[in-house]
């Protein structure tokens, strides 16, 4: 069972089933930003209050798989509070982390070199790379997060 | 038909000792395959026939005329007659077109037989359960000619809901509705449709792609117009797929693809097509893959028919109770919860774990399922689902496949609970 608690670490667990920062934002003002994954049926709604480019709040809402919803809770921790340039930093280093490289696939394969401190508990996601069709599901949210970024005018 | 056999003559530990496959090992478990719906395992005699034309018979179809040649053309041609002779065609081989799949079966029906006998406001009648290759060509056709498509409500017990059936058929000039739900497990009573169909004017169209592999499908006795199954659900290979309808529907259907083969001229100023299933057939078909489709049927009607019918519904019940049982309504059953009409499809709904979850649990356990939509977008809204993780059973399946799948879905609850 060893790969599948690298999946399934206990931190993932804790977020999947107390997700942090579920709600909504009035929309307007916040940004509301809309992810879906065809596939697996994956949602995601992120509500971002952005201020003097800061990110004072970030709620979500969704469902979905606990990969995918664990990964959403994560991120709305490891950005809140954090500058928008500080929260883009973390999208490309939590992609470069979800990048396989032929040698993430054998057995015995290091994760890819990032920095354990930057990334704080996002690394309990780590494990998710050894599983190829999981990747999308843990990139969900990050990727709607970027979209809803984009949007500050 | 196969029907000379008595019961004892099929054996699934024969049958799983002839799907190579199901000796494979996965995170060190034997596999336990039970995703027969989404694709069967193929025995050894269906992979040796492609072999042999790999190996021994190579060559094109229909053109040359030197011996292997002919061996090739003997294959391709002896699939189509097995084919025939297997759903009980009265018009024989000449009413079996071979297409790449039951989805591109569906297209050459919409875009073919569709395009030339349907116009705006005419009703193509499908039901809320259907595969989406049984929805989306009459949508395009519907953007394209403006036909209306209508749907046959479910009901909350998983089956047809044929109370204004009678309504439902106004104006319609063809019902198109599966033989067995690809989701639900549930068997649709085809031949009652196709009477009620035939009593308003319209033709019938029958998906085909779960039920054929898992009991006699006899278009004769069912008194359909259109059939449409994949090979790779009935023990053959991916790669090819069946539609067949009555040689004189055939005869009158305008070509799908063009291109070399379905011609029967080609000049400067136009073409003439090609008669017969030919017509339907353009450019080099999957030729290895028919001869695997022509054992595979050899295959399945020796095992006998209604033998792999009567072992499935078994297998069925018993998990369906099992199931029940075990987890005493954490795992919720979408589907008929009996087996009365029918098959050896179960989708599961788990309390507090999703699918996809599920799904990558069992997998530890060497389990195959499949997790997802199943391509029933409509069928998973209707019950406010977005996905289920589906079992599904095959003439090599055992009641031991059932210990694992509990031992694997109780070990996901635990994880998750």
């Amino acid at each position: 069972m060893s790969n599948l608690e690298d999946l399934y670490r206990e931190i993932i667990l804790d977020h999947y089933r107390s997700p942090r920062n579920r709600g909504e934002l009035p929309s307007p003002p916040a940004i509301r930003a809309e992810g879906f994954n065809p596939l697996c049926g994956d949602e995601i709604t992120v509500y971002l209050d952005v201020r003097d480019g800061v990110i004072a709040d970030i709620k979500l809402t969704g469902r979905g798989c606990s990969i995918s919803q664990s990964s959403s809770s994560l991120m709305s921790a490891a950005v809140k509070g954090k500058t928008v340039e500080e929260a883009r930093e973390k999208i490309a280093m939590f992609k470069q982390m979800m990048t396989v490289h032929q040698s993430t696939l054998e057995k015995d394969a290091q994760p890819a070199e990032v920095d354990l401190r930057a990334i704080g508990e996002l690394a309990a996601l780590q494990g998710v790379v050894k599983f190829p069709v999981r990747i999308k599901c843990a990139m969900l949210a990050w990727n709607t997060l970027s979209q809803g970024l984009d949007e500050i005018a | 038909m196969a029907s000379g056999h008595d019961v004892t003559s099929f054996d699934p530990r024969r049958v799983r000792a002839d799907t190579p496959q199901l000796a494979r090992v996965i995170n060190g478990r034997t596999i336990t395959y039970l995703d027969s719906a989404s694709t069967s395992l193929p025995p050894r005699t269906v992979i040796e026939a492609m072999s042999r034309y790999y190996e021994l018979r190579h060559a094109n179809v229909h053109r040359a005329v030197y011996q292997t040649a002919e061996e090739a053309t003997a294959a391709y041609e002896g699939a189509r007659e097995s084919v025939a002779n297997f759903i009980n065609a009265p018009g024989g081989s000449n009413e079996i077109v071979f297409t790449k799949n039951a989805t591109e079966s569906f297209n050459l029906l919409a875009k073919s037989w569709g395009a030339a006998n349907l116009k705006a406001g005419d009703v193509v009648l499908v039901t809320e359960m259907e595969h989406h290759a049984n929805i989306v060509p009459w949508f395009q056709l519907r953007d394209q000619l403006g036909i209306e498509v209508r749907f046959i409500p479910v009901t909350d017990d998983f089956r047809l809901d044929l109370s204004n059936l009678d309504q439902l058929l106004d104006g319609v000039k063809l019902l198109s509705v599966t033989g067995m739900s690809n989701v639900l497990g549930t068997i649709n009573p085809v031949k009652e449709l196709a009477a009620a169909a035939h009593r308003r004017g319209a033709l019938i169209a029958v998906d085909g792609a779960q039920s054929v592999a898992h009991g006699a499908l006899d278009v004769n006795d069912l008194d359909i117009d259109f059939l449409m199954f994949s090979a790779h659900k009935m023990l053959g290979p991916t790669g090819i797929g069946i539609f067949w309808t009555r040689e004189e529907i055939l005869h009158a259907m305008p070509p799908f693809l063009g291109g070399g083969g379905m011609i029967a001229d080609v000049r400067l100023d136009g073409y003439t097509p090609a008669d017969g299933p030919a017509r339907f057939e353009a450019g080099t078909p999957p030729i290895a893959e028919a001869a695997g489709l022509g054992a595979a049927v050899v295959y399945l009607e020796h095992l006998g028919m209604s033998n792999i019918a009567a072992h499935e519904h078994a297998l069925t019940g018993d998990a369906l109770t099992r199931l029940s049982l075990e987890f005493l309504g954490r795992v919720r059953v979408i589907g008929p919860g009996d087996t009365v009409s029918r098959g050896g499809v179960i989708s599961l709904d788990v309390e507090g774990v999703h699918p996809h979850d599920v799904a990558q649990v069992l997998d530890q356990f060497g389990v195959c399922v499949r997790p997802g939509h199943h391509c029933a977008k409509p069928l998973m809204r209707r019950f406010g689902l977005a996905a289920t993780a589906r079992v599904s059973f095959g003439p090599y399946s055992l009641v031991q496949d059932t210990d694992v799948l509990i031992e694997a879905l109780a070990h996901a609850i635990e994880m998750f609970g």
